[in-house]
């Protein structure tokens, strides 16, 4: 082994504590950007094999009745290859163990058996058989959730006659690949599933005899799907079509979709600050080594050795460093990037999961951490290599330094001196120190900030707006009568209309599917809020819409929209915006009952009722209504709000523990790291002190207090970091779907805080010890 | 004798006005103030002067580590003080051994390793480890630095030096730390250089006593060569004592 090697590794050994941390930190960097990048490879492999092998539709449309003639005509459209048309239907289920009625979504199965688009696929038992009345196959999920066999019976009511069920099959559908229930962005697998049944059987249960209420389409490669959509909406819209729309607007995968871009977007936020960080470090380890060296490199030159081969001796020693970090981050992001798809498979249904390392990735992360980390060294080292080698044998002058503060300095203890002198001394890298600091609080704060926004959101969503028990939607539009009938149910309160409609909302050449709500001036169950949390009455002109839909349409309070009913006699009127409310999913709109019952020509009619119920009575309310033939769906908010937080509470909380501990990690790093150096630095000016009688406190104190002030100096930065960084996050993880409100609580900056003060003393205890080891006879034999 | 020593030979190293002006903010120190040199080849000279008066600058200069502020030299016709940085650094691996006033090991390398640094890029080295029994160290071979006294210290300096079998051995203060007996092996390390592989040497002391070895002895005061003289005789290190 060449000497200068020996020399390498030794030094390497010397500072291995400097080197683990700025390798653990570039392993982060690593890992997360590999775990990111390999899952969202293997969900997207996962998806395209199941939307291949399942034939998912490339075009979707719901109507109210159509004629199976009217099929011919929609497969004639140019650029169409496969039309199937089916039966669809939301079910009330009551479900053995489950004392609230489920939500079941009723799909037709050809009578040939398998559809030709979005097939599923059996994973036990078998399909319906033909002709068969009471057979249904039930989504994996939905079977998990209830741990059901083959054989098991769930009761249900189609079209307000009630019926029993047997399962035959468990399948999965990459129609539903991600299950949520309408209106909702959490699955709820316990309250929402999906039977399939066969066609003939449906058919006869929903009055749909020789008739379709869905249809799918296949598209060829080259068809424009708009001009596809545009003519299936005309052909559609005599028999009650509800708008045709893509498959981007699919639910299941536009929020698969959305799960994808954020992978994306995890990708390209956090690995960069890791990596930045790790290439400061590098800089700063790298430019005290070659400080400290700087006689060993004067008479490297002199003996005749390349500004090359010094240059080398440095990135090698970087590269060594690197590499440590790098074989760290790979192996780390791989399992990372298993366990986060492995959570995901928790949550979007696919019959495999293909998870494999994706060389690319491997590479690509590990040529930026090389990268960055070079870049760092060579930064460090070009200075002292282009030294005059006679100049570089002499020690260093100290760096010119002007006392800024010196009325104040005068005040202070020596010790105290040296701490401020230092850090002023250094301006860049104390400054660079700080900004290292304040972005491990960042980390913290803005991965964090997810809870909160949740958490708000359940607050806006659940208790502010929603102020119901039980929402019950009604088979089809029904009189205010019904209202009556159900406030008679045991246990009911308060009960309280609405009316749901279909509409196509126009503005400019943009357009949008949505529903209007109307909803009761007086209404106490259900609100529209505000950002500040003020409920405001539906307007009884014009419309409250939500942001996501403001944006979508472009619109602003003020602006005339043009609505397209798409329910009874479809009219189509304008209508202006009255506000944007505070909602975060979809793009719901809001308006006066009466005025909306007006607006479409069938004033009175409603087409759900909120309950406030008496909780001791819930039992006796659940079993009747899992009789009534009206009711088509139940929601009990009570349990919504439980499977959301569960279902938070389970994909969140572990991403959430790793950047705590990544911010753990940046803290720990960048502290242990300024100093280990300062140490170094100092080794000899801190012994000498200790020779001339100082204690180890005070020793420590002067090593120490400048960190420490550093530190003080970084929380506050780093929450302001932090609250920049989760803006950032909302903008680039906000999707068509849903906006994130950006709100982030007290304790999430006391959680950052707290972590990076705990990192602090950590690093402060480690360099302690090198402290009070310190070797006043070694310190002062060795020559610098 | 060949006639070759007879004839006055082409010198190695001609300097010519050197000077060299340190400047630090307002203050000038004038290191060097116009030194005329010739060495010629195989010749030992020996530099005597007080602290501070440029001995270490011209050494410098001279092994093409530093740069004069005017003036010229010239090694073997080529002007060493034209030379970019690379053809420099070429220039000391090739031909120039040093040893330093501060020794300048490598602390993070044993004895041998440090010696290994020099012998790795040398063209035709002795074994570091033959070249540390030549200065009495060929039983510390695995000692670092800090585990040396001075003196071995400086003693591992000189091997490094001599171990390369340069052209020109540049000493500064060989013996500075070093008892009379330990120096005397020293200087006959460097004196075996000069002899048996002609290289041109030079060596800085204070100590006038080792005067007696050299083919010529200068002294220096105040960035000068205030005196020159010529030993009729080169007395061997061994007869020397202080
Ligand atoms: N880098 C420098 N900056 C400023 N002045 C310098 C520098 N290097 C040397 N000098 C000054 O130049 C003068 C000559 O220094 P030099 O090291 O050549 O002396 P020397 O003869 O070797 O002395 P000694 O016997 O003490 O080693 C001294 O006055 C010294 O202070
Ligand atoms: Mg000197």
């Amino acid at each position: 082994m060449r000497a200068l090697d020996r020399k390498l590794y030794r030094t390497l050994w010397q500072i291995k504590g400097q080197v683990f941390a700025v390798a653990v930190v570039v392993a982060c960097g690593v890992a997360v950007f590999i775990m990111a990048l390999t899952a969202l490879r293997a969900l997207q492999d996962s998806r395209d094999a199941f939307y291949d092998a399942g034939r998912f539709a490339d075009v979707f449309a719901h109507l109210k009745r159509a004629p199976d003639a009217v099929a011919r005509r929609i497969a004639e459209i140019p650029g169409v290859q496969v039309a199937e048309t089916r039966i669809l239907a939301d079910a009330a289920l009551d479900v053995p163990g489950l004392e609230e009625p489920a939500i079941g979504r009723m799909v037709s199965l050809p009578p040939a058996g398998r559809p030709i688009l979005n097939e599923v696929i059996v994973r036990r038992g078998r399909l319906p058989a033909a002709g068969s009345g009471d057979e249904v196959a039930v989504a994996e999920a939905f079977a998990r959730a209830h741990a059901f066999s083959i054989g098991d019976r769930v009761s249900a009511i189609l079209n307000g006659r009630k019926r029993t069920l047997t399962v035959v099959g468990i399948v999965l559908s990459p129609e539903y690949v991600y299950s949520v229930a309408p209106g909702m962005l959490m699955p709820d697998d316990r309250r929402f599933g999906v039977l399939w049944m066969d066609e003939k059987a449906l058919a006869a249960a929903f009055d749909l005899d020789g008739a379709f209420n869905d249809i799918l389409l296949r598209l060829r490669r080259d068809a424009a799907a708009a001009e596809v959509i545009a003519r299936l909406d005309q052909i559609i819209e005599p028999f009650g079509g509800r708008g045709a729309y893509a498959r981007k607007d699919q639910i299941s995968h536009a929020l698969l979709t959305g799960e994808l871009d954020q992978l994306r977007a995890l990708s390209r936020m956090i690995p960069p600050v890791f990596l930045g960080i790790a290439a400061f470090l590098l800089y700063v380890m790298v430019s005290r080594l070659v400080t400290v060296e700087r006689q060993q490199i004067g008479l490297l030159k002199a003996c005749g050795y390349r500004n090359g081969a010094i240059a080398t001796h440095y990135l090698e020693l970087t590269l060594a460093v690197l590499l440590v970090g790098i074989a760290g981050g790979i192996a780390g992001g791989l399992w990372l990037g298993r366990e986060l798809t492995e959570i995901y498979g928790r949550f979007y249904h696919f019959p495999a999961l293909y998870y494999r390392p994706v060389p690319w990735v491997i590479a690509t992360a590990s040529a930026i951490a090389v990268m960055a980390g070079a870049a760092a060294a060579l930064a460090a080292t070009a200075r002292v290599a282009r030294l005059p080698p006679a100049t570089a044998m002499q020690p260093a002058a100290p760096p010119v330094y002007n006392d800024i503060l010196p009325g104040l300095l005068g005040r202070l203890t020596q010790p105290s001196r040296i701490v401020i002198r230092n850090i002023l001394r250094w301006p860049l890298r104390s400054s660079l120190t700080t900004l290292g600091i304040a972005l491990a609080v960042a980390t913290i704060v803005s991965s964090s900030f997810g809870f909160d926004a949740v958490e708000r959101m359940i607050q806006i969503s659940f208790f502010t707006a929603q102020r119901f028990d039980v929402m019950l939607t009604y088979v089809e539009p029904k009189t205010g009568a019904v209202a009556n009938e159900v406030a008679r149910l045991p246990g009911v309160q308060a009960v309280e209309p609405f009316r749901a409609v279909a509409v196509r909302l126009r503005h400019g050449h943009r357009a949008e599917l949505s529903q209007i709500t109307g909803l009761r001036e007086d209404g106490a169950l259900r609100r529209i809020v505000t950002a500040d949390f003020r409920a405001v009455p539906p307007p009884r002109h014009g419309l409250l819409v939500s942001p996501k839909l403001a944006e979508n349409l472009g619109v602003v309070p003020g602006d005339d929209v043009s609505v397209e009913i798409m329910e009874g006699r479809r009219r189509t009127l304008s209508l202006p915006i009255a506000g944007v409310v505070e909602e975060y999913l979809g793009t719901p709109a809001y308006m006066e009952i009466e005025a909306l019952g007006r607006a479409i020509g069938e004033p009175g009619q409603v087409s759900g009722s909120f309950l406030r119920i008496d909780p001791l009575a819930e039992p006796a309310l659940f079993a009747r209504l899992k009789e009534i033939p009206n009711v088509a769906t139940v929601a009990v908010k009570a349990a919504t709000v439980r499977s959301f937080r569960d279902t938070m509470a389970e994909s969140m909380s572990i991403m959430l523990t790793f950047y705590i501990a990544f911010g753990g990690v940046i803290g720990l790093g960048v502290l242990y790291n300024s100093a280990r150096i300062a140490l170094s630095e100092r080794a000899r000016e801190l012994a000498t002190l200790r020779v001339l009688g100082f204690t180890r406190f005070e020793v420590s104190y002067i090593l120490l207090g400048e960190l420490a002030l550093l530190t003080i100096a970084a929380l506050p930065l780093g929450c302001v970091l932090g609250y920049g960084w989760a803006w950032g996050i909302v903008q680039a993880f906000e999707s068509d779907m849903f906006v994130i409100p950006l709100v982030i609580e007290r304790a999430t900056y006391g959680t950052a805080i707290a972590t990076v003060l705990a990192a602090a003393v950590l690093a402060g205890f480690l360099v302690r010890r090198n402290v009070d080891r310190l070797d006043m006879v070694g310190v002062l034999k060795t020559m610098e | 004798m060949s006639a070759e020593t007879v004839l006055p030979r082409e010198p190695v190293f001609v300097a010519r006005g050197l000077t060299k002006v340190y400047r630090t903010g307002e203050t000038e120190v004038h290191a060097l103030r116009g030194v005329d040199l010739d060495l010629a080849p195989g010749e030992m000279v020996l530099l005597l002067g007080p602290s501070g008066s440029g001995k270490s600058t011209l050494l410098n200069i001279l092994g093409g580590l530093d740069r004069p502020t005017s003036g010229t030299v010239s090694f073997r016709g080529t002007d060493t003080t034209a030379l970019p940085d690379a053809a420099l650094t070429e220039f000391r691996r090739r031909h120039v051994g040093f040893v330093f006033q501060f020794y300048n090991l490598i602390p993070s390398l044993t004895a041998v390793e440090n010696v290994a640094l020099v012998t790795e890029i040398a063209d035709s080295p002795m074994k570091p480890a033959e070249a540390l029994a030549l200065v009495g160290l060929g039983d510390r071979l695995n000692h670092f630095p800090a585990q040396l006294s001075g003196g071995e210290q400086q003693r591992v300096a000189v091997a490094r030096a001599v171990a390369k079998r340069p052209e020109i051995l540049l000493c500064d203060e060989p013996t500075g730390a070093l008892d009379s007996r330990t120096g005397v092996v020293v200087l006959e390390a460097i004196e075996a250089a000069n002899r048996e592989l002609g290289a041109t040497t030079v060596v800085i002391t204070h100590n006038s006593v080792i005067a007696g070895m050299a083919d010529r002895v200068l002294a220096f005061r105040d960035g000068h060569v205030v005196e020159e003289r010529r030993n009729a005789a080169r007395r061997p290190p061994a007869e020397l004592s202080w």
